[in-house]
């Protein structure tokens, strides 16, 4: 095997590494105030924890990229394709987005999560917009994700 | 779709029907009590509720409440009642108005009971406390054991004792050798009764002249007292022993005792809810104004419940006036619809009520957020399992309470959504039914998807789930216009909604006549006839002229109206980025299928080799196949649904609400019956 397929994994494991490490970070700082909130009223549990969960996603969508990129190369069938350096840096790079977005995207998440978990531990019935404040933060994590499976998907065989 | 159109009304009545008719007014549960603003300063003749009598009873209302809610959490940890994981849909229980008046006279008693039950759950914890404190004791008796001498020891006629310890190991040679060195009396005796590494306890005996001197010298030596036992110590251990043994007995039969309570059960939380309705009639008493021999409420009644409420109100000697709110009044909000998008209202009211003269935006709302929810999660088989779950669950459970059966409607509902959408792309489970016809029978069997496979042909449901956000964006745009029109603010409903839809359609349709957009999106696209392209450009070309001149109209000065005009006309970016965020659409539901087939090839890769040895073999091979499918699709539902159901909210909540849709309204809130447990059979 070549420095190109190298490359290419080395990709691969980029997006699911960065994404999935951003992604346990964000749901261990929302796990700390959420397990506080449930300290004082127990009864919200479930609230807090859809919020706590929220920027876990970033972890899923690095091991989907992961995923496409080690299918398309052919590693998870064991007939891995010899790439060209060329190729396997195309991989690199369009794994990269996901890898690095995800990572940093998820960190942010959890500090909004963290306050939504304070705004819902004051206001119960404010539930449906606390979600929301996580949410927006989600969005570069897809936009990210998209732009790395249509890379991925856009690279010559 | 629709808010409620309410009226409003006012009730004069008796003082002494006052408490009757509050009790027939909250078990109608139509009636929203207002505050008269400014109404007790302005008359010399009312006066609210708002006593100290009242407070003080209403203080006293929620004490017991308390208590009997803190006996009901007690009784429950020691005599638990198996409930079942579905419990929580059950519902309230059925009382006919009868048997609950029939039953509140036990209150006074089922009162009684939870103090006594209070009473018992404190002697448990002092008996409790006492155990360690026991324990503690014994333990510095345990050097002292085979002392055959009380602690307390002082001495006889002639001599005096010391009975204690020294922190360190210490022989009796050495110490008596310090001692006599230190006083200079040669009269001593030691005895060491116990020693180990840190302590060493022990008895002085000397003269009783020289007690003192030994008294002082002892001290220096870091000497500290035996503990002050009047007994042998061998004695008062076994009465420690015997002590704790009680302590023992003495908390089970308190458990016993408070367990014995379980029967009292059903009591308590009907006492619960019947003093919970009489805070609320309490709270509501205290913001009707009275006079010497009258009282009136003010509120709002549903339209449609009007002529019940009067009719409930026949018996009694009160004067009632309905009339229309004005403009000014802030009415309060109930939602109605039909059973399609009711289950979407506590979406809308998670976000916020519509204000005074908006739209309920349910109906739109519930097209769309099953339709998304659905292609996010976007798997055939995770439609089919939440529809079956909610659906059984609604079956069973027919006394389930509004707000819940709202939600499992909705589920339900996505359900259907995420059955289409998975349909439409093809996904059963992923792609099990290949792996499984692959493994099992060597066959090749594919479930061709109805539209599109998102995976190999991702670019096609992007520029789908773009298409998706644009009617999604053009519905909110359209809405905003039939609205303005509605409140005949027609200049609005031009400058604000016609000019977009013209400027963002018009770009849109201009867009897919160039090779630019069609080269963007390989595959996925064909370009439309010219001529269209040229109707678009016009379009645009109209709307944005308008939004220069109109987008800045509160500005009686032209350069500053232009300059703001300008500025609006910026917000085309905003267009651009809101559809794209619909991009979601495929993210989320290309992460459903992908986990999928991860899941599906890990059982495939840990089983196939299995299945072609050996009968045992294959079993072994379909049942771990079986744990990783079962365990790899509840984690990939679960994460998926929840992303599914945030997401579907947010496309809402900014994307969709940010094109016609204000809020702030205030809830209906009548005065009602908020228990827990029961709830009034209707007779």
């Amino acid at each position: 095997m070549g420095i190109g397929t190298a490359l290419a994994v080395a990709g691969a494991a980029c997006a699911a590494l960065f994404a999935g490490i951003g992604s346990a970070i964000g749901v261990g700082r929302g796990g700390q105030a959420a397990a506080g909130v449930v300290t004082d009223d127990p009864n919200k549990f479930s609230q807090v924890l859809i919020l706590q969960l929220l920027p876990g996603t970033q972890g899923i969508y690095g091991l989907l990229i992961a995923f496409i990129a080690l299918s398309r190369m052919g590693i998870m069938s064991g007939t891995p394709a010899e790439l060209s350096v060329g190729t396997g840096l195309m991989y690199l790079f369009a794994c990269a987005p996901m890898a690095f977005v995800g990572l940093v995207s998820a960190m942010q998440q959890a500090k909004a999560s963290v306050a939504s978990i304070g705004l819902v531990a004051k206001r119960p019935d404010q539930f449906g917009k606390s979600m929301i404040f996580p949410a927006m933060v989600e969005t570069y994590a897809i936009l990210a994700l998209l732009v790395s499976i249509l890379a991925i998907n856009g690279i010559p065989a | 779709m629709a808010v409620v159109p309410m009226k409003k009304i006012t009730i004069t009545g008796m003082i002494s029907q006052r408490s009757t008719i509050l009790d027939v007014l909250q078990r109608l549960e139509t009636l929203h009590i207002e505050d008269i603003p400014g109404a007790e300063d302005a008359s010399a003749v009312f006066s609210t509720g708002k006593t100290e009598e009242n407070q003080q009873r209403l203080t006293n209302c929620k004490k017991d409440i308390e208590s009997l809610s803190r006996a009901l959490e007690i009784l429950d940890s020691y005599a638990p009642v198996k409930t079942s994981m579905l419990a929580g849909f059950a519902g309230r229980d059925r009382l006919s108005v009868s048997d609950f008046s029939e039953k509140e006279k036990k209150n006074a008693d089922t009162l009684k009971a939870a103090e006594d039950i209070l009473e018992l759950e404190k002697e448990l914890i002092t008996v409790k406390a006492a155990v360690p404190k026991y324990e503690n004791e014994r333990a510095s008796l345990g050097p002292w054991l085979n002392f055959k001498v009380p602690l307390t020891f002082k001495g006889t006629g002639c001599t005096a004792a010391f009975i204690g310890s020294f922190p360190e190991l210490i022989t009796e040679e050495n110490l008596t050798k310090e001692l006599v060195g230190e006083t200079g009396i040669e009269a001593v005796n030691v005895d060491v009764i116990s020693s180990a590494d840190d302590l060493t306890c022990l008895m002085v005996v000397c003269h009783k002249d020289d007690a003192s001197s030994f008294d002082e010298a002892l001290r220096k030596m870091n000497f500290s007292r035996a503990p002050q036992i009047d007994d042998l110590p061998l004695k008062k251990d076994e009465e420690l022993v015997k002590a704790i043994e009680k302590a023992y007995k003495d908390t089970d039969s308190i458990r016993v005792k408070i367990a014995s309570y379980s029967d009292r059960r059903e009591d308590l939380k009907f006492t619960i809810d019947s003093l919970s309705l009489e805070y609320e009639r309490l709270s509501a008493d205290e913001q009707i104004l009275r006079s010497r021999r009258t009282f009136i409420v003010d509120g709002y009644v549903p339209s449609s419940q009007v002529e019940r409420t009067e009719k409930a109100l026949e018996p009694y000697d009160v004067v009632i006036e309905v009339q229309d709110p004005t403009a000014k009044d802030n009415v309060p909000v109930l939602l109605k619809n039909n059973s399609f998008a009711a289950p979407v209202e506590g979406v809308v009211e998670s976000y916020s009520l519509p204000s005074n003269g908006e739209m309920d935006p349910s109906m739109p709302v519930a097209i769309f957020y099953y339709f998304m929810f659905g292609m996010m999660l976007s798997d055939f088989a995770y439609g089919l399992i939440m529809t079956v779950a909610t659906g059984a669950i609604l079956a069973k459970f027919k006394n389930m309470e509004a707000g819940m059966r709202k939600t499992m409607k909705m589920f339900c509902y996505c359900g259907i959504g995420t059955m289409v959408s998975g349909i439409l792309f093809g996904s059963y489970f992923g792609d099990a039914v290949t792996v499984a016809s692959r493994m099992f029978f060597d066959k090749d069997v594919v479930i061709k998807p109805l539209y599109v496979d998102p995976i190999s042909n991702s670019m096609k449901v992007l520029v789908f789930s773009f298409a998706i956000g644009i009617i999604h964006l053009f519905t909110g745009l359209i809405l905003n216009l039939w609205q303005a029109c509605k409140q005949k603010r027609y200049a609005d409903a031009i400058y604000d909604s016609l000019f977009w839809l013209f400027l963002v359609g018009g770009l849109l349709l201009f867009g897919l006549t160039t090779d630019m957009v069609i080269n963007m999106f390989p595959g996925a696209l064909t370009k439309i006839p010219d001529p269209l392209g040229q109707v678009g450009k016009v379009l645009a070309i109209i709307g944005a002229v308008g939004i220069l001149f109109t987008g800045g109209r509160e500005s009686k000065n032209w350069v500053k109206r232009l300059m703001k005009g300008a500025y609006a006309l910026y917000n085309v970016t905003g267009y651009l980025s809101d559809i794209l965020s619909y991009s979601r659409l495929l993210a989320l539901g290309l992460a459903t299928s992908v986990i999928s087939t991860v899941f599906n090839s890990m059982g495939e890769m840990v089983s196939a080799g299995l299945l072609h040895t050996n009968i045992f073999g294959a079993l072994i091979g379909v049942i771990l196949f079986l744990v990783i499918f079962v365990i790899g699709h509840g984690l990939n539902f679960a994460i998926n649904a929840l992303g599914a159901y945030v997401h579907a909210n947010r496309l809402q909540f900014v994307e969709f609400f940010g094109k016609f849709y204000n809020g702030g309204g205030r809830k209906f809130e009548p005065l009602a019956v908020k228990t827990k447990y029961f709830k009034f059979k209707e007779d």
